[in-house]
């Protein structure tokens, strides 16, 4: 079983973007699971959401305290939250900012940098950050493909948003998914 | 015996101007004290009436509604850079 | 069909499928998605009445209205909304009227929390409602056709029970049987004495100290006989869906010398800890109690009489002792079974596998009756600065 977790602020879509995750898992046949950090539901404040996927059925119920995957989607928590706290010795840690991994200065063996602001502004005026963090998410683990977050995308935002904003999703993750290395 | 209870003064420790991605800047050319952001922020902490509003960003949420109401548009928001 | 899909959204799908007449929910953390859904469902027409009203107390009276005419009700709520419709909640089941309503189990103020336990509907056991707690979301949503009928085959009121956010807010796989086939399952409903001005009639009536006993032993004799009904639900819809619901679920119980006992969602965590456990040779087990009320305790007598037995109870009673354990020490009364008492988790102060762990533990020794050493999720997280 993989754990991840994800790190943002309200209004960022981080919670989206964990349920996106299980939904793409599912389409490959595995198992998921998906769930916010539980708390007052309002815009601005660090939240975290979490998942869980699995080849065998997911029965736990219970925060991920120590996580294989972490992403944090705005740099701008960093002050406040500490987003390595229990991340695995071979873990991973995604996350947005402008600044190479060494600048940041993060004691983590694996760390991926991407600065997933620009893109997404440029394609929604808005730090909607779930997608592109998706995109980067994806080429860095390989645990989905993206093949399967598009389908996601497709299947879970249409049922709120407009066509054209589902498309610019879809291109904001197939830009930065060509943008971002592949895992060392 | 615990009381459940919280004083005046204890949602200080509480600096919710950690949550604000966006934050709001005075063009203080522009600003003609007329008081109305600092009557509407619901924070109550862009400063005294009848100066330009010194505005305290450790409580600052950038929900922009300053921005809203200011009849001079002298006010806008910018990114916070945090790295 | 198998959806991931987050919990609470699914039970009101599920809802929206048994040709419900009138529904009326004061949205509250952690149900408000269930309202949110229903409304949806109402607006593409799903069933012709939503009543809007200012609060769980009005909700629950409306659908004591509606239910009264013959409709088939449905509403949600959780934590202070739940004790906010205590008052209705006695005439519901006075009255004998078939209501259907989905908790999503939140503590109890004051202090004010939103996060889970179960003193909601633990608090409200005596008031003559049947309490059926689900440990995952897939027993959520096929137990939402059961409670229907269950509750119209015996005029008693169904109180549906899941974790506040573990299950309601958890996006997970679940099987929703398609509608066609819960329009199968379920009877039509015919309340026998329905509000009609063609054979008028007043319900709720009043009675005096001659004739009031007689409704509450004619409640207790039908609360009893409702376990033949869970049993009956639970084998028809196995017929369905291929999944099997009783009164009680033992895992690894037979042989088991140790067992933790609960109502919710902790049930699964507990057996991951008796799979762990068992395979270093330990002989532990568990027992989901699934129907709290009416409360199984013949089948509790026969599954857990001579083992070591810890009742985990994720609700208190301020002033004696936790209300599980009670119950299952009175099913075992002349048994000589040694029971502990594990009682916390309160306020979504999580119990995690380690917390289970060290509880069988325990039952190794003399039984205990003790808070639940457990830690707050993520405390650290948003109060450590670098």
């Amino acid at each position: 079983m993989v754990e991840i977790r994800l790190h943002g602020r309200a209004g960022q879509g981080m919670v989206t973007g964990a349920e996106l995750i299980a939904l793409a898992a599912f389409y490959e046949g595995k198992y998921s699971q998906a769930f916010p950090f539980f708390g007052s539901e309002k815009r601005g404040p660090p939240v975290m959401a979490f998942c869980r996927v699995s080849e065998e059925p997911i029965t736990v119920h219970e925060e991920i305290s120590e996580p294989d995957i972490v992403v944090v989607a705005d740099s701008s928590i960093l002050d406040a939250v500490d987003v390595t706290a229990g991340l695995k010795e071979e873990g991973i840690l995604i996350i947005n900012s402008k600044k190479t991994p060494s600048e940041l200065g993060f004691k983590v063996k694996n760390v991926y940098t991407i600065n997933a602001s620009d893109i997404a502004l440029k394609h929604f005026k808005k730090l909607i950050l779930n997608t592109v963090m998706l995109g980067a998410f994806c080429k860095v683990t390989k645990l989905v493909s993206l093949e399967s977050i598009k389908k996601a995308i497709k299947e879970k935002l249409s049922e709120k948003l407009p066509e054209k904003v589902v498309e610019a999703n879809l291109n904001a993750i197939q830009e930065i998914y060509d943008l971002m290395e592949a895992s060392k | 015996m615990i009381i459940p209870h919280a004083k005046p003064g204890t949602s200080i420790s509480n600096k919710t101007g950690e949550w604000k991605a966006f934050r709001p800047i005075i063009d203080e050319s522009k600003c003609i004290k007329c008081g109305i952001c600092q009557r509407m922020c619901p924070e109550g902490i862009m400063g005294k009436k009848g100066e330009v509003p010194k505005i305290d960003y450790n409580y600052c949420k950038g929900c922009s509604i300053c921005v809203n109401v200011c009849p001079v548009k002298a006010i806008t928001m910018e990114r916070v850079e945090k790295e | 069909m198998i959806k991931t899909r987050e919990g609470s959204r699914v039970v009101a799908d599920m809802a929206a499928q048994c040709k419900l007449d009138v529904v009326s929910c004061y949205p509250i953390t952690p149900t408000s998605h269930v309202a949110e859904e229903l409304n949806r469902h109402y607006s593409n027409g799903k069933f012709p009445e939503y009543i809007t009203i200012e609060a769980e107390f009005s909700a629950l009276s409306s659908l004591i209205g509606a239910s009264a005419t013959g409709a088939r009700t449905f509403t949600t709520t959780g934590g202070q909304g739940l004790l906010y419709m205590h008052e209705p909640l006695g005439s519901a089941s006075g009255m004998r009227l078939p209501i259907v309503m989905l908790v999503g189990n939140r503590a109890i103020s004051s202090p004010l929390n939103i996060w889970n336990d179960e003193q909601d509907t633990v608090s409200q056991r005596d008031l003559g409602w049947i309490q059926i707690y689900c440990k995952n979301n897939q027993e959520a949503v096929d137990a939402i056709p059961q409670a229907f009928y269950i509750a119209e085959k015996m005029l008693i009121p169904v109180m549906v029970c899941m974790d506040g956010f573990l299950l309601t807010h958890a996006v997970e796989q679940v099987d929703i049987i398609d509608e066609k086939k819960v329009h199968a399952f379920l009877p039509e409903y015919n309340y026998p004495l329905k509000l009609d001005p063609k054979n008028p009639v007043s319900l709720g009536v009043y009675a005096n100290p001659t004739h009031y006993q007689t409704f509450r032993e004619d409640l207790v004799k039908d609360m009893e006989k409702s376990k033949e009904v869970i049993l009956e639900a639970g084998e028809k819809w196995e017929k369905i869906s291929g999944r099997s619901y009783g009164l009680i679920n033992g895992y690894k119980l037979e042989d088991a010398e140790r067992v933790l006992v609960s109502l919710g969602s902790i049930i699964d965590n507990i057996n991951i800890v008796v799979d762990e456990l068992r395979e270093k040779g330990e002989k532990v087990g568990s027992l989901h109690i699934r129907s709290y009320r009416p409360f199984p305790d013949e089948e509790i007598k026969k599954a857990l009489t001579g083992k070591k037995v810890g009742v985990l109870d994720k609700a208190i009673s301020i002033g004696a002792q936790a209300p599980l354990y009670l119950d299952v020490f009175e099913s075992l009364g002349k048994t000589n079974t040694e029971i502990s008492s594990f009682y916390g988790g309160l306020g979504g102060r999580g119990i995690k596998l380690k917390h289970i762990k060290e509880l069988f533990e325990k039952l190794k020794g003399n039984s205990v009756k003790e808070w639940i050493v457990s830690e707050p999720p993520t405390k650290d997280m948003h109060e450590v600065k670098k």
